[in-house]
């Protein structure tokens, strides 16, 4: 999703970009979604007043979740939502990513990109909770792209999908479990999000977009 | 990447790099994996059009198009109409007619898959034409020789024995030098091109003043099919002056590994003893091939063209 929507900047290019989450409330919404994820996932999951899980109770269905990143920006957030869980209640989460290039079904349309990195825990994905994470939730497909790539990978217990954004246009049955931010957007918008690992700061931006359309399906923000 | 694959010059460093890149993250995308499968050139069709015989590269293709979900027909001259005297170009036209996505050739002429590509729309890349190149056998032998040494730019490698007739030879010295490697081919002046000065490379007759500064030894295969006129006056001379046996593999430096492209002719240009040894990479080159060629089906044939 993110992956290639950095479209080289034209002077002509969408008017101001309209910052929609800065550093800061990105940080926050990471939080809050590792909170949501602790309450879904750990046994018996009571969340105090302090936010703070009862230690008693924060293992067991934690230590059995696992966060798949799909690159390029999910994998990055993946990372983040596990340390911030680990941060949170003390019990370490596996994280892995999952490129989805070799099972989109657009690649005669937009042409083959270069391969990111497949990586999986060492103790695999079979009878295990996984989350996908991804940054943006735009038509689904590079969801079921994912989907797919995971029936090849293993068998987990349960799949469920964690997003930074959902900015609308669903094209498939597709809804995510965890959501940062829901923004309505018109589908000439693009939404673009910056992480410090892959472009330096953290932010999420909307613009508008640009003259020509885009089809229906592409990998668009 | 351009639309065929038809030599080592077709490449730049930065498509040669790509390849090498995504034929990595292939192999670690699958590994380990029971499903050793991904979807990605459903519905297209490859030909394997192989004019002459082979074994590792013909299975080795068909193992790759299988991988990505490619549909692959597979056509040897034996048995078909080019016994009966079919053209290359009908041949060819037939199979695109019936709607193949790629032809891998490999003819016994120099230059063949040069004139196929000229002829249909699909991408057309090249197994090995006549003695002129073998470009992906050049980039598996670059892909092991990153994943053994961890870098290619100043691997300092020799080639060594039948230069001549050997079209792995020529791919690999394009494809080395594009990559930054440091190539010298060894060989008796029988068995060296006329053209060799023009190479990007150092040519030597002694092959153990080489060894001792070589981090890659990749040995060719002598070949006799080829061979219409005495280029050496015996097998046995042959072997003691331009085989790796034991006492020549003690000469290498540590780090240093043993390549070829097989088939091997055991104890003529390479002993036993080396070939099944620690240092050889002969049978990890088969695995990497399968993998180099998923990377170059991919890159061909994955998205739209140009």
């Amino acid at each position: 999703m993110a992956r290639s929507t950095e479209p080289a900047r034209s002077p002509s290019s969408g008017s101001n970009p309209g910052v929609l989450l800065s550093a800061a409330d990105v940080a926050r919404v990471v939080d809050r979604m590792a909170h949501q994820l602790i309450e879904r996932y750990a046994r018996g999951g009571g969340v105090g007043d302090d936010g703070a899980i009862d230690p008693g109770s924060a293992d067991g269905g934690l230590s059995d979740l696992v966060l798949v990143g799909i690159p390029t920006r999910g994998a990055p957030l993946a990372r983040r939502l596990a340390a911030r869980i680990e941060a949170f209640t003390g019990t370490h989460v596996d994280v892995g990513t999952a490129d989805i290039t070799l099972y989109r079904d657009d690649l005669r349309r937009r042409g083959v990109r270069a391969l990111e990195p497949t990586i999986l825990p060492d103790a695999g994905i079979d009878d295990r909770l996984v989350v996908l994470v991804d940054d943006v939730l735009f038509s689904g497909r590079s969801v079921r792209a994912a989907l797919d790539a995971l029936r090849d990978l293993g068998r987990p217990r349960s799949v469920q999908l964690a997003v930074l954004v959902d900015r609308g246009h669903r094209e498939l049955p597709i809804r995510a479990d965890f959501v940062g931010k829901n923004v309505p957007t018109s589908r000439s918008q693009q939404v673009r999000v910056h992480l410090t690992e892959t472009d330096g700061a953290d932010e999420v931006l909307v613009t508008d977009g640009r003259p020509e359309v885009r089809a229906a399906g592409e990998e668009s923000q | 990447m351009k639309r065929h694959l038809l030599e080592s010059a077709d490449l730049d460093r930065a498509d040669a790099t790509l390849v090498l890149d995504t034929a990595a993250q292939i192999d670690q995308a699958l590994a380990g994996r029971e499903v050793k499968k991904l979807p990605t050139l459903r519905g297209r069709t490859v030909v394997n059009l192989f004019y002459e015989d082979s074994t590792r590269t013909r299975i080795s293709f068909e193992l790759a198009a299988k991988r990505l979900s490619a549909d692959v027909i597979n056509f040897s001259a034996k048995g078909s109409s080019v016994s009966k005297g079919e053209s290359l170009k009908d041949t060819a036209l037939t199979l695109e007619a019936m709607g193949s996505d790629a032809i891998v050739v490999r003819h016994g002429a120099s230059g063949a898959p040069h004139r196929l590509a000229n002829w249909v729309r699909g991408s057309v890349v090249n197994a090995g034409d006549g003695t002129h190149e073998h470009p992906t056998q050049a980039l598996l032998d670059a892909y092991t020789i990153r994943r053994r040494l961890g870098r290619l730019a100043g691997v300092r490698v020799a080639i060594v024995g039948d230069v001549l007739h050997s079209r792995v030879a020529r791919s690999n010295v394009w494809l080395l030098h594009t990559l930054g490697a440091e190539v010298t081919v060894v060989a008796p002046p029988t068995l060296l091109p006329v053209g060799v000065g023009t190479w990007p490379v150092e040519v030597s007759y002694d092959l153990d003043a080489v060894l001792p500064k070589a981090d890659v030894v990749m040995m060719l295969r002598v070949q006799g099919e080829r061979m219409n006129a005495s280029y050496f006056p015996s097998a046995r001379e042959y072997s003691r002056r331009y085989g790796l046996d034991g006492r020549r593999m003690a000469a290498l430096g540590d780090e240093a590994i043993v390549m070829h492209p097989g088939p091997m002719n055991r104890g003529m240009e390479i002993a036993a003893e080396v070939a099944d040894s620690v240092r050889s990479t002969i049978v990890e080159q088969v695995g990497n091939g399968v993998s180099v060629r998923m990377a170059v089906l991919y890159l061909l044939l994955g998205g739209r063209s140009e």
